[in-house]
């Protein structure tokens, strides 16, 4: 059995989706020969070939719109964006197209294709290297957006992703990338898109986040110790949002606190709790609260730590919500 | 109706200094000696720049830091044929054309430092900071050049950008833009030869980028870009032409990363070691030291006595820079977010105010 990080577990993903499917092409910067900033693609430029892996010349735009031509023609490309900070050069493609052919032509042109980024702060880089702008492609209807935060479930998400017959946006949360190493037996899970994870039951409260913050928010919940039931829900899929999941659980426990690195404003966390607020309001005990970056630009890394949500942070908002 | 050839083109290359330093008698231009002296000075602080970032990026003192060495004659001679009325637009890997353009060593470790600091350039040095995503800077360069000419000023506006940003679709619309409004700028590629590890030849299926000007309608030059008299002379000649408003001119300068493309990369996977070891004799800092010393401007042991006494100054900015870091206060992520602080943003500030926690290296609070 193999104990895979999360980028080698991306790795593995793609490596399975190419060989079971000869229409799974690769097209990215750097991502053949150097096998990506990341590594994330190491590898499989020589088992699959150049045609298969291609390293493009330096235009994001180029990447997604040609993607786009691919998956018109049948292909299923997977387009590598660097860093999300990157994907802006593409958003046009995104928005105007990617998001849009399945509905403009009632169904005849389909775009089963995904776009790659890793995304997310503190890992000492320069501007633009540590945004989590999730909340852009959650916004645009005819997207799916994925953001694993666990070796396995990065595999099993990245390969339903690749099996998807819509564009799926697939980000992924560099920070730790390889801060945990898990054993995944045989091939690893396909799993479904759209469905939660309760990765701790709990009766009390509810706290949901996904992607870099998982760490965060788990270490959170172990601080508040044994007199607390906390139960932790990790997104996985941001859409489509496994609302049956979280209703549920807030059902149960009456509290929620949600976490997320990408500003406040209009984020995940304003999703949730407007969702809770339609669909719980009566078996709310407290105002749903947020844990979230600020809605300022992300500082450089020397304050990126102060932007972050810390355990500190999440463990105040536990106390808070839990004694309201 | 035969076909009929409506246009042709050449595209030609200017190359002053020979390897062992010997000018070209019909191109040498004449640069007053402490004009000489001057790049050769910064061209070593450069170099030195990078000896010392990358040492404390090991250090742990630095983030991730992205080298010029091998680039030093394109910087430094683009800067120094520039005005001080001109402006200069730069990518993520001119660190010694805005030292040269009197940006404070100290500013420019606060950048790598990972600091917004390092962005504080005075508006009197007409020099924008850093930009990281590659080619979005080269259209500011031409909206500044169209304002310029608007307003009737004569100067240029040089912009900095490497070869792999000239496949981005804001280089071409760039170009274009410059060509249709005939603005006063000079877009000088850095072709390092490699983009991370994507090669030149690779990027385009052009002969040069040089010629990428022609389609837009206006010249392209290549120039050996580790040749500071041919640099000088290029872009001097370029800057002259925007001033006067004769328009927009690209040149590609020829040159070779020695280094790494940033601390986080390894050349080793991607790049020939024979190609590197081809490079390393054409070093413009070695070329144009035989220059100087054949005409009597500078003595053998000047070039390192001159970069011990840069190697003292860089510390004590490096110092300067560290000392500047640990004041910074959390709050100054709102402080420059708008002319006034919303309302809304107030409650968000004072909580990172009020978090009188210590935070450590990997991003973990402990209350
Ligand atoms: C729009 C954009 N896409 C991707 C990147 C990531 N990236 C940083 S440098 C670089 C290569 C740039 O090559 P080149 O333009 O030749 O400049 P050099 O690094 O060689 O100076 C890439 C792809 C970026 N900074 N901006
Ligand atoms: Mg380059």
């Amino acid at each position: 059995m193999d104990k895979l990080t999360l980028v080698q577990a991306v790795n593995r993903a793609l490596q399975l989706s190419m060989q079971e499917d000869p229409d799974v092409i690769l097209l990215g910067q750097d991502i053949g020969k150097s096998g990506g900033v990341f590594r994330a693609t190491e590898g499989l430029m020589e088992k699959f070939g150049v045609d298969r892996v291609m390293d493009t010349p330096l235009a994001e735009s180029a990447i997604v719109g040609c993607a786009v031509g691919m998956a018109l023609y049948g292909l299923k490309p997977v387009a590598e964006m660097q860093f999300s900070g990157f994907a802006y050069q593409a958003f046009h493609q995104i928005e105007q197209h990617v998001s849009r052919y399945r509905n403009r032509t009632r169904g005849e042109y389909p775009l089963p294709m995904v776009i790659r980024m890793p995304y997310g702060g503190g890992v000492r880089a320069f501007e633009h290297h540590s945004e989590s702008r999730e909340a852009y492609y959650v916004h645009t209807p005819g997207l799916k957006v994925v953001v694993p935060s666990t070796p396995s479930d990065a595999l099993g998400l990245l390969r339903a992703a690749i099996r998807d017959p819509d564009p799926v946006i697939f980000m992924e949360p560099k920070k730790i990338y390889r801060s945990l190493k898990e054993e995944i037996p045989g091939d690893g899970p396909i799993h479904r898109l759209g469905e939660a994870k309760v990765v701790r039951p709990g009766e009390q409260l509810t706290l949901i986040s996904y992607g870099a913050m998982m760490p965060v928010t788990l270490d959170a919940a172990a601080q508040m110790g044994a007199d607390y039931s906390i139960e932790v829900i990790d997104l996985r899929t941001l859409k489509p949002l496994d609302e049956a999941s979280l209703v549920a659980s807030v059902q149960k426990t009456g509290r929620a606190v949600v976490v997320h690195e990408a500003p406040r404003t209009l984020g995940m966390g304003a999703e949730i709790s407007a969702l809770l607020m339609e669909k719980a309001l009566l078996s709310l005990k407290a105002p749903v609260a947020r844990v979230t970056g600020y809605d300022v630009q992300m500082p450089y890394y020397q304050l990126e730590n102060h932007y972050l949500p810390s355990v500190a942070r999440v463990v105040q908002a536990l106390r808070d919500t839990l004694s309201y | 109706m035969p076909r009929r050839i409506l246009e042709s083109f050449e595209v030609s290359n200017l190359s002053i200094l020979d390897p062992e330093g010997r000018a070209d008698p019909q191109l040498e231009p004449s640069l007053p000696t402490a004009k000489l002296k001057q790049i050769f000075e910064d061209m070593l602080l450069l170099r030195e720049f990078d000896v010392r970032a990358i040492a404390m990026q090991r250090q742990g003192r630095m983030g991730t830091y992205a080298p010029s060495t091998g680039q030093e004659a394109v910087q430094i001679a683009a800067g120094a044929a520039l005005n001080p009325t001109d402006w200069v637009v730069p990518s993520f890997r001119e660190q010694g054309l805005l030292l040269s353009r009197g940006v404070k060593a100290s500013t420019m470790f606060l950048f790598f430092m990972g600091s917004e600091e390092g962005n504080r350039l005075p508006r009197k040095l007409r020099s924008l900071p850093y930009c990281v995503p590659c080619a979005t800077q080269v259209l500011h360069a031409v909206g500044i050049g169209m304002a310029a000419k608007l307003k009737k000023d004569p100067v240029a506006v040089a912009t900095f950008f490497g070869d792999g940003a000239t496949s981005e679709g804001d280089f071409h619309e760039a170009l274009n833009f410059a060509a249709v409004y005939q603005s006063p700028n000079v877009f000088l590629c850095q072709n390092n030869q490699w983009a991370i590890s994507t090669p030149r030849s690779a990027q385009t299926r052009s002969a040069t980028l040089a010629q990428k000007a022609i389609a837009y309608g206006f010249s392209g030059l290549q120039v050996d870009g580790n040749d500071v008299l041919a640099v000088y002379s290029a872009v001097d000649a370029a800057a002259k032409r925007a001033r006067e408003g004769g328009g927009p001119s690209l040149l590609e300068c020829m040159t070779y990363r020695l280094g790494v493309h940033t601390t986080s990369d390894d050349p080793g996977r991607y790049r020939p070691a024979t190609e590197l070891e081809a490079w390393i004799p054409k070093d413009p800092i070695d070329r144009f030291e035989k220059y100087l010393l054949a005409k009597g401007l500078l003595q053998s042991d000047d070039r390192a006595r001159l970069t011990a006494e840069i190697g003292d100054r860089l510390k004590a900015a490096a110092t300067e820079a560290e000392e500047i870091c640990r004041n910074l206060t959390p709050d100054e992520m709102f402080t420059y977010m708008y002319a006034d602080i919303p309302d809304f943003l107030r409650p968000q500030r004072e909580e990172v105010l009020a978090q009188s926690i210590a935070i450590d290296g990997d991003g973990r609070a402990h209350g």
